[in-house]
C-alpha cells in the first residue's frame, strides 16, 4: 500500500519530465530548422499549445493518482493529528500520536522487529538469489535446469495467506520440521517454533527468505542473461577463476536488478501483515508484531484511528526515505565506478604494459 | 508563458525542471489538503447541515427515536406497510448459518410484507466494515454488533446503536432473558460502564468455556468427571502418572490463553471480583491474594508438565483435533465446540462446568453470540425489533437447538441427548445458579491485547505472577480511574 505511493509517484515524476523535455526539444528543433513543414503547422496553434497539451495527457494519471493516492494520504495525515475512534467526534491533539510511536514500547517493538525482517526478507534473499542466479549461469548446460528455476521462483506464485498457513503446520511442535530434526538425531533442536520467544521472529522472518529469494533469483537471472559471454571469455582467457569473474563482471553488471530487489524486498519487509496475522499474532507475547499489524490493531479492533494513522504516516515515510537511498546507490554509482568491459580492457592494457 | 515553456525545454532532469514539477506536486498536494482538512467525524455533520460535533447531533436523533419507540411501539409487524429490511449478520459457518436460514425464510413466510436483504460476513469482516457503515446515513436495520467495550462500547458511546428498552417492554425482553444474560450487552448511555444502564442487543445463543473430558481415559483411570478443584489435580495428577496428556492446550491464537486462565481463576476468585475485573468496574482489584493464588497455580501447571508439550506453538484448532483423536485427558474449550466433538469422538466425550474451587461454586466463563442490534439511524426500527424477537423467541430457540446450536434461554427445555445434553445441562445450571462469568477481555478498549500478550508471557516463563498481574491492573486501574 505504502510502497505503492513511492512508487506511483516516482512513475509520475518520470511521467511527467518526458513529455515536458520532448515538447522542448521540439521547440529548439523548431528554432535550428525554421521553415520546415511540421514546424509551420505548429506555428498555426496559439503558443504554449504543446505545453497544455501535455497535461491533458498526465491528466488521467494525475486524476487517478490524486483519488486513491493523494487524498487518502492526506486524509491519514489529518486523522494522525486527532485522537478519534472512527465512529463520533474527534479531539485535536497535534503531534501526540507522533510522538506516542517513538516512545510506545510497543510501537517501538514493532518498528525493531521490521528492522530485523530486513535481514530476512532482504539481506539473504539478495544474497542468495545472487549466489544461486550466477552459479545457474556457470551451469548452463546442466539437466533438469528449467526445474530448479520453477521451483525457486515458485514460491512467489503462491498466495501469503496460503503460505503462512503452510509454514505455521510446519513449525507445529509435532509438525514435519521437528519431525525431520528428530529423524536426523537433532531432538534437542526440536520446539515450538512459533512459540518459542527466541525463534518465532527468525521463524517467520525465514518463510520471507523462502518467498523472496525466488523474485531476487530471476531477476538476477534476468540481468545475467544479457553480459556478453565475450567478457567471460575475455577474463578466462587472462585467467580470472569463477571468483575473480563473479566480482569483477557479474556484481557490476547487474547492479541495477540489485537495487531492484533490495527496493522490492525491503518494502516487502517493512510493510509485512499477512504472514505475521496468519502465523502467530503479534505473539508469542508481542515478539513478532510488526508495523503494520499494529496499525490494523489499532484501526480496526480497537478503535484507535488517530495513533494508528501516525504509526502508518511514519511506515510511509520510512519506506520512502529508504526506497530512494536505494535507488541512489543503484543508479547513481552507474557514472563512477567503471563498467566492467572497461576495467577488463584496462586491466589487459596493464598487462600487456607489464609484457 | 513562452519562455517558461523554453526554460523548461532545456532543462535538465533534476535541474529547475524537477524543482518545478516539485512544486506543482506541492501545489496539488495542498490542493487536496485543502479538500480534505476537516477533523475527522464531521462528515456526517456537513451532510446533514447540522453545526456541532458528532456527538450532539446524533444525541438528539436518538432522542427523538426514544420519543417514538416509547408512545407507541408496533409489535405486529404485518401493520408496517412494505418495508426492506437489511440485516448484517456472521452467521456464516455450518449450524449457524442454518438456522438464520431457517429463521429468515419463515420470518418472510409470517410477514410477507416484509423482505429481508440480507448481508452476511464472516466475523472479522462484519466488525471492520461495521464501523462505516454504522456511521452513514442510510445504515443497516439489524446488525450484529460484538459486545465488547472496543465495539458496541463505542457504538453506544457515539449514540449509533438504538437502546432497546421501550421494545424489551412491549415484548417482554426483560422476563424472557435472564439478567446476568442481559448485563453482556448491557452500556451506560455514555458508552463507558459495561454491564449495567440499558439494553443495547439481543443474542441468539450462549456459550461457556467449560471442561472436555475424555471418558474412555478417565474411566481406565478410575475416575469420575472432576466437580471441585481436589478432584481436578487428582485427575491431573493420575492422568500424569499413566503417561497421558493431562491437558490438551493450544495457545498460539492468543484468545485460547484467556480461556485457559478464565478456567484457572474460576477456581480461586469469587464472582463479584471476576466480574469486576471482566466488565471493568471499580470495586476489585488483579492483585488481590486470590489473583495471586490464581496465576501461580496456572504456572505450577506449566512447571508440572499437566498442559501438553510445546503449548505455545500448537494452534487452537491443532490441539482440540488432537484431543478429538485421543491425545489429552481434558481440554478446556467453548460450547461451540460441541458439534465437532461429538461428531469426532461421540460417546467418548463428556463435558463438565469448571471445578468449584474456593467459592464453592463451579463459576463458569461464557457469554452470549455476537447481539443483535438497531442501529440508530435506522429507518425501519419497528420492524428491525419485530425481526429481533422473531429470531429470539422460543419456537426460533427450538429452531437454534435443532441446528446444533445452544440457544441462550430455553436450553432446559429442549430434546437433546449425548454430549449436547450435558452441554445443556450445564448452561441451564450456569443460568439458574447465576454461575456466570464474563471474559476478562472486556474490561477495557485494548485489554484484549494486553491480556493475551500477558499470559502468554506468563506461561512461557517471560513474567512472574507478580508481574502478570501487575500489568494488567495497571491497565484496570487506569480504566475505572482507581
Amino acid at each position: 500500500m505504502a510502497g505503492a505511493t513511492v512508487e506511483d509517484h516516482r512513475k509520475k515524476e518520470r511521467v511527467t519530465l518526458p513529455q515536458e523535455i520532448r515538447s522542448g526539444e521540439t521547440t529548439t528543433r523548431r528554432a535550428g530548422r525554421a521553415g520546415q513543414a511540421p514546424a509551420r503547422r505548429r506555428r498555426q496553434g496559439p503558443p504554449g499549445e504543446p505545453r497544455n497539451l501535455a497535461y491533458l495527457y498526465i491528466l488521467p494519471a494525475v486524476v487517478v493518482f490524486a483519488l486513491f493516492i493523494g487524498m487518502p494520504l492526506v486524509r491519514t495525515a489529518t486523522f494522525s493529528l486527532y485522537e478519534w475512534n472512527g465512529l463520533g467526534a474527534s479531539t485535536w491533539v497535534g503531534l501526540d500520536n507522533f510522538q506516542q510511536v517513538f516512545t510506545d514500547p510497543q510501537l517501538r517493538g514493532a518498528l525493531t522487529h521490521a528492522l530485523v525482517l530486513i535481514i530476512f526478507y532482504s539481506a539473504i534473499p539478495v544474497t542468495l538469489g545472487l549466489l544461486i542466479a550466477a552459479t545457474m549461469m556457470r551451469a548452463r548446460r546442466m539437466r533438469g535446469l528449467a526445474v530448479f528455476r520453477v521451483l525457486i521462483f515458485l514460491p512467489q506464485v503462491i498466495p501469503m495467506v496460503v503460505v503462512g498457513i503452510a509454514w505455521r503446520q510446519i513449525y507445529q511442535p509435532d509438525g514435519p520440521l521437528n519431525d525431520l530434526l528428530r529423524a536426523v538425531g537433532l531432538d534437542g533442536f526440536a520446539r515450538p517454533w512459533l512459540g518459542d520467544y527466541t525463534w518465532a521472529l527468525p521463524s517467520v522472518g525465514l518463510v520471507g527468505t523462502w518467498v523472496g529469494t525466488g523474485l531476487c533469483f530471476v531477476l538476477f537471472l534476468a540481468g545475467m542473461a544479457k553480459i556478453p559471454r565475450e567478457l567471460y571469455e575475455a577474463a578466462r582467457l587472462d585467467g580470472s577463476g569463477p571468483l575473480r569473474e563473479f566480482f569483477a563482471i557479474t556484481l557490476p553488471a547487474v547492479r541495477g536488478e540489485f537495487a531492484v530487489a533490495l527496493t522490492l524486498t525491503i518494502i516487502a519487509a517493512l510493510k509485512t501483515f499477512d504472514l505475521v496475522y496468519v502465523m502467530t499474532s503479534g505473539g508469542p507475547g508481542r515478539e513478532t508484531t510488526v508495523p503494520s499489524f499494529e496499525v490494523y490493531q489499532r484501526a480496526f479492533q480497537f478503535g484507535q484511528v488517530g495513533s494508528a494513522a501516525a504509526l502508518a504516516l511514519v511506515l510511509t515515510a520510512t519506506i520512502f526515505v529508504v526506497t530512494v537511498l536505494v535507488n541512489r546507490i543503484g543508479a547513481g554509482d552507474d557514472d563512477t565506478t567503471p563498467n566492467p568491459r572497461r576495467r577488463l580492457s584496462r586491466r589487459a592494457a596493464a598487462r600487456q604494459e607489464a609484457r | 508563458m513562452k519562455s517558461s515553456l523554453t526554460r523548461i525545454g532545456n532543462a535538465e532532469p533534476g535541474g529547475p525542471g524537477r524543482v518545478r514539477a516539485w512544486a506543482r506536486f506541492a501545489a496539488a498536494a495542498s490542493a487536496i489538503a485543502i479538500l480534505a482538512a476537516c477533523a475527522p467525524g464531521d462528515d456526517e455533520d456537513d451532510d446533514s447541515g447540522d453545526g456541532g460535533d458528532g456527538g450532539d447531533t446524533s444525541e438528539t436523533d436518538s432522542g427523538e427515536s426514544d420519543e417514538s419507540g416509547g408512545s407507541d411501539v408496533q409489535t405486529d409487524p404485518s401493520q408496517l406497510g412494505e418495508i426492506t429490511l437489511t440485516v448484517w449478520d456472521q452467521e456464516v459457518r455450518g449450524g449457524q448459518a442454518e438456522q438464520i436460514e431457517q429463521l429468515n425464510a419463515a420470518f418472510e413466510e409470517a410477514y410477507p410484507n416484509i423482505t429481508i436483504d440480507r448481508v452476511s460476513r464472516s466475523t472479522e469482516d462484519l466488525s471492520t466494515t461495521l464501523r462505516l457503515a454504522l456511521t452513514d446515513a442510510e445504515p443497516p436495520d439489524v446488525v450484529q454488533a460484538n459486545n465488547s467495550r472496543a465495539e458496541m462500547g463505542q457504538y453506544v458511546g457515539s449514540d449509533l446503536l438504538l437502546p432497546l428498552d421501550d421494545y424489551a417492554e412491549a415484548y417482554g425482553w426483560f422476563d424472557r432473558f435472564p439478567e446476568s444474560v442481559r448485563s453482556l450487552a448491557m452500556y451506560s448511555d455514555d458508552g463507558s460502564v459495561y454491564g449495567d444502564g440499558e439494553l443495547y442487543g439481543l443474542p441468539q445463543m450462549g456459550e461457556i468455556v467449560g471442561l472436555f473430558y475424555n471418558k474412555t481415559k478417565l474411566d481406565e483411570l478410575g475416575l469420575e468427571p472432576p466437580a471441585t478443584t481436589e478432584d481436578f489435580d487428582a485427575a491431573v495428577q493420575a492422568a500424569q502418572d499413566a503417561g497421558e496428556i493431562p491437558i490438551h492446550f493450544g495457545n498460539s491464537e492468543p484468545w485460547a490463553g484467556i480461556h485457559e486462565y478464565g478456567f484457572v481463576q474460576n477456581q480461586f476468585v469469587d464472582a463479584e471480583t471476576i466480574r469486576d475485573l471482566g466488565f471493568g468496574r471499580p470495586g476489585s482489584s488483579w492483585t488481590s491474594e486470590d489473583n495471586v493464588a490464581a496465576a501461580e497455580e496456572i504456572v505450577s501447571w506449566v512447571d508440572e508438565g499437566y498442559f501438553v508439550d510445546g503449548f505455545g506453538g500448537i494452534d487452537y484448532d491443532t490441539s482440540w483435533q488432537a484431543f478429538a483423536q485421543g491425545d489429552g485427558v481434558f481440554f478446556v474449550g467453548g460450547t461451540w465446540l460441541v458439534a465437532d466433538l461429538q461428531e469426532a469422538m461421540g460417546e467418548e466425550v463428556g463435558f463438565v462446568l469448571t471445578p468449584a474451587g474456593a467459592s464453592g461454586q463451579n463459576l463458569v466463563t461464557g457469554g452470549i453470540s455476537i447481539p443483535w442490534s438497531i442501529p440508530a439511524n435506522s429507518d425501519a426500527q419497528d420492524a428491525a425489533a419485530a425481526y429481533i424477537d422473531f429470531i429470539t423467541n422460543a419456537e426460533a430457540m427450538s429452531t437454534v437447538t435443532e441446528t446444533g446450536n445452544l440457544p441462550v434461554v430455553d436450553a432446559g427445555s429442549q430434546q437433546v441427548e449425548g454430549l449436547q445434553a450435558e452441554v445443556f445441562d450445564a448452561w441451564a445450571r450456569a443460568g439458574e445458579e447465576d454461575l456466570l462469568v464474563p471474559y476478562l477481555d472486556y474490561a477495557t478498549e485494548t485489554f484484549y491485547d494486553t491480556i493475551t500478550a500477558a499470559i502468554q508471557d506468563l506461561l512461557a516463563g517471560q513474567q512472574s505472577p507478580q508481574e502478570f498481574l501487575d500489568t494488567l491492573e495497571a491497565e484496570y486501574t487506569a480504566q475505572v480511574g482507581g
